[in-house]
């Protein structure tokens, strides 16, 4: 089939899109955030809310799902588009807000502007999202769609050019396609950053047999959601960049790992494969092409060394997830023992774009060793919390800072901690530099997936560190004694230490170990394991010091380190806030009507310090707990 | 992590083998479906019974052993059965730093159980999960599926009070709080 004959099967399908989508954009449309983060903070009632009022009221108007746009921070959020008027977003919508605006704006002509976040199209009213701090920064190319069409709905996504690049490849010759990725250096965005086009090459190389390309959307760093945010949001992204992976080393069969705690990217992406097949664009002969592929769905069961390729692939053949020596590599031999190219669902984000506006393109934004953008989810202790695309080489402070808008409260910055488990803390010093996935190595951190957890002063970094090797060591599959055994002995070692028990000997014990299990590791899971040790001690000495030496917790957050108090000067008789929250009985009025804390009995929750009015903010917690020992009311 | 399985009440090892057949209908019994299987099994019955994993071995032709191997290499799978009600509390990286130890510590005085425990009434299970992915609403608590965001220690309270308000139950109220001892000493103290 010709090329002509393919462009024009295409324009097809856009055309009847377009005029789909033409229909529905002359009424009014409401389109609710309910992917998993929308659906947590109340969407669903808030969708429920919009349907009965505009019910009730007899409006023609329509109600639909959408995805994530990133505003994490002010979920539900909501976005109203009526003729006549510029898109408008509003945040933190509640069932009360959204009567109001079907009151008001859809029955009437108020957009309700005290409550609109932004506007999503430029206008003379109101300010777009582009106009905020975090909008001069970013620079979406795989977020770009997300939150913004519906997700359960393909004409939306052909209408904006959607499956445009898969026309477009399928009428070139597979070489030119695959010369393009290479050209553009796509890194893969798994974490490890190695080229794409590298891999596809050789799976294309590797023969003429039986070939499989495989999305890794088995996201289990703790802290990273942007995967499931793109499978929720824009499912059709990773579809049409699947097939023109698939053209391109000649696949046939194509699958999705993802993980089993996301239950809703699984059956947004179920939804998207039967729709891609009704219109031609999976299947026997894709846009009229010649060229067949079909995709399949596999749910992992929850393991974090799955994420691990050859893991992944073990547990698709229905195996423990344990990952295998290489070479062979995948491109020789992967799934079933036939060539395999495995990407994570970013990578082949990125491909539809590539082949529809180019290498040079792609190689314009970025850094010259990592061209591209990179995606972070950005939470902790930051004020805008959610999903950002910025170019790579954007540093960590305009991220944090600009972005983020810093940390809330008034609070100080401690550090970063950056790609999960196997990545590291930054302090404030490292925050300069630009980052992409070489600079970061150079830190001691990694890219990983791009989750980026801000911590502020009342984080313990020795607890940090602590967490992730509780993460690491109950995820270790057990098949190499230094991954298995070492991290045990690390994670003692800073139980130990969190717990006010550590011995001055004990850091060389650990860095010792942390050295030899990065060594002795097979998989990437044990050898970037020690990093959170390994960053935490070179930036964060003086904290593990603090717990071994005065056995205090310079953060107080360490349970068996820290006391609760309350300061007979600032409580008030006339209050009792505290007793009622307290959940073990352990706080009491004393004769004079102050409040104390029965030390014996306090587990420590925090309710009490929560609980305490801000015009009295008795409750303190004191670290050493020793310092207790003097304080009026406290047995010696 | 995982006790040893409950015995089963009369009737229910037909109910499960019924149940595992009509799943093994419907897939070729290869090494390749053994987790779908499982999937299925489990999500049909809330966990993978003895009986169960004992007729998938044998359809499959896989030994027990490595079945059991599966089901205990993965967090999905489970041994025992869960409560009424299942309490997923997040464990990762922004949770944790929010307070989610202090939400599982919240659950676990309240229930009276450990993680990966069921209460004696099988009303409550509690488990902890690595990351559902809604990190900005830290500290997440997932119960029976619903995602609760920023959960405080009182919210665990206002959780396990909704469970058994919905569930109509009066078994054991988990807010103790209402008359603590604390409480009357206060009021005594007062007074004199």
């Amino acid at each position: 089939m010709t090329a002509a004959a393919i462009e024009a099967q295409y324009a097809g399908l856009q055309k009847q899109a377009v005029a789909k989508t033409a229909v529905q954009k002359s009424k009014p449309l409401v389109r609710v955030g309910t992917a998993t983060c929308g659906v947590a903070a109340g969407a669903i009632p808030v969708k429920e809310a919009f349907e009965k009022e505009i019910g009730s009221r007899g409006l023609d108007a329509r109600v639909v799902e959408a995805g994530c746009m990133g505003h994490c921070y002010a979920e539900p959020l909501v976005v109203i588009d009526k003729p006549g008027f510029a898109p408008l977003c509003y945040g933190s919508v509640d069932g009360d807000l959204a009567r109001r605006l079907v009151a008001d704006f859809l029955a009437g002509d108020d957009p309700c502007y005290e409550f609109a976040l932004a506007a999503l199209e430029p206008n003379d009213v109101f300010p777009t999202f582009s106009e905020f701090p975090r909008g001069v920064c970013e620079e979406k190319i795989i977020l770009e769609r997300c939150g913004f069409i519906d997700p359960e709905a393909i004409d939306d996504y052909i209408a904006r050019d959607g499956y445009a690049a898969l026309a477009k490849a399928l009428a070139l010759p597979p070489e030119e396609v695959l010369a393009e990725i290479k050209a553009a250096n796509l890194r893969g965005r798994g974490g490890a950053g190695f080229p794409a086009g590298v891999k596809w090459e050789a799976a294309r190389g590797a023969g003429d047999g039986v070939k499989y390309v495989i999305c890794n959307a088995d996201e289990g760093d703790p802290g990273a959601f942007m995967d499931r945010s793109i499978l929720e949001s824009d499912p059709h992204q990773v579809i049409e960049g699947m097939i023109i992976c698939a053209y391109c080393v000649g696949a046939a069969e194509g699958w999705l790992y993802i993980r089993a705690e996301y239950p809703r990217a699984v059956e947004r992406i179920h939804t998207a494969i039967r729709q891609a097949r009704e219109k031609g664009l999976l299947g026997q002969s894709i846009l009229g092409s010649g060229f067949a592929f079909d995709l399949r769905v596999f749910q992992g069961s929850g393991a974090f060394v799955c994420g691990e390729e050859t893991a992944l692939v073990s547990s698709m053949e229905g195996k423990m997830g344990m990952p295998q020596t290489r070479p062979p590599f995948m491109a020789q031999s992967g799934f079933r023992g036939r060539p395999t190219v495995l990407n994570n669902v970013k990578t082949f984000s990125y491909v539809p774009h590539i082949v529809s506006r180019g290498a040079d393109w792609f190689k314009g934004t970025g850094t010259p060793g990592t061209p591209g953008t990179a995606v972070f989810s950005l939470v902790g202790k930051v004020s805008h919390t959610g999903l950002v695309e910025v170019p790579m080489g954007t540093t960590l402070r305009r991220l944090i800072f600009d972005v983020g808008e810093g940390i809330p409260g008034g609070k100080k910055f401690k550090a970063a901690q950056i790609g999960g488990p196997s990545g590291g803390c930054l302090p404030e010093a490292a925050l300069d530099v630009p980052i992409d996935f070489d600079s970061l190595r150079q830190a001691g951190a990694i890219m990983g997936s791009g989750g980026l957890v801000v911590l502020d002063e009342d984080d313990c970094m020795v607890a940090v560190a602590r967490f992730f090797l509780e993460f690491t060591r109950h995820e270790s599959c057990g098949k190499c004694t230094f991954c298995r055994l070492g991290t045990k002995h690390m994670l003692d070692i800073l139980t130990e230490i969190t717990g006010g028990r550590g011995n001055p000997a004990s850091l060389e014990v650990l860095r010792e170990l942390a050295e030899d299990v990065q060594a002795g590791s097979l998989c990437n899971l044990g050898r970037t394991a020690p990093n959170p040790i390994l960053t935490t001690l070179r930036y964060f000495r003086d904290e593990y010091d603090a717990h071994i030496f005065e056995g205090r917790c310079p953060a107080l957050m360490c349970k068996e380190l820290i006391a609760y108090y309350i300061l007979p000067k600032k409580c008030s008789k006339l209050c009792d806030a505290c007793v009622g929250s307290c959940p073990v009985e352990a706080i009491f009025t004393r004769a004079d009507g102050l409040k104390e804390i029965d030390q014996q009995k306090c587990v420590k929750c925090d309710n009490c310090r929560k609980a305490c009015p801000p015009e009295h903010d008795a409750v303190v917690k004191l670290s050493p707990p020793s310092l207790l020992s003097g304080k009026e009311g406290v047995p010696k | 992590m995982f006790s040893v399985p409950l015995p089963l009440a009369s009737g229910e090892r037909e109910e499960i083998l019924k149940i595992v057949g009509d799943i093994l209908k419907n897939h070729a019994a290869n090494r390749e479906n053994l987790i779908p299987i499982l999937q299925q099994v489990q999500a049909k019955l809330g966990y993978l019974p003895g009986p169960a994993m004992e007729k998938i071995a044998a359809a499959s032709g896989v030994p027990a052993v490595d079945l059991y191997g599966l089901a205990t290499f993965y967090n999905q799978f489970r041994l025992h059965p869960p409560g009424k009600h299942r309490v997923n509390v997040c464990m990762g990286t922004a949770c944790y730093m929010a307070g989610g130890r202090i939400a599982l510590d919240s659950f676990e005085r309240r229930l009276k159980i450990k993680e990966g425990e069921t209460t004696p009434d099988r009303n409550f299970s509690l488990e902890r999960v690595a990351c559902v992915g809604c990190c900005t609403m830290a500290p997440v608590v997932v119960v029976d599926d619903k995602v609760e965001g920023r959960v405080t220690p009182t919210r665990v309270d206002g959780i396990l009070l909704e469970c058994g308000a919905s569930n109509g139950a009066a078994g054991e109220a988990p807010a103790a709080e209402n008359t603590p001892a604390g409480r009357e000493q206060a009021e005594g103290a007062q007074r004199s």
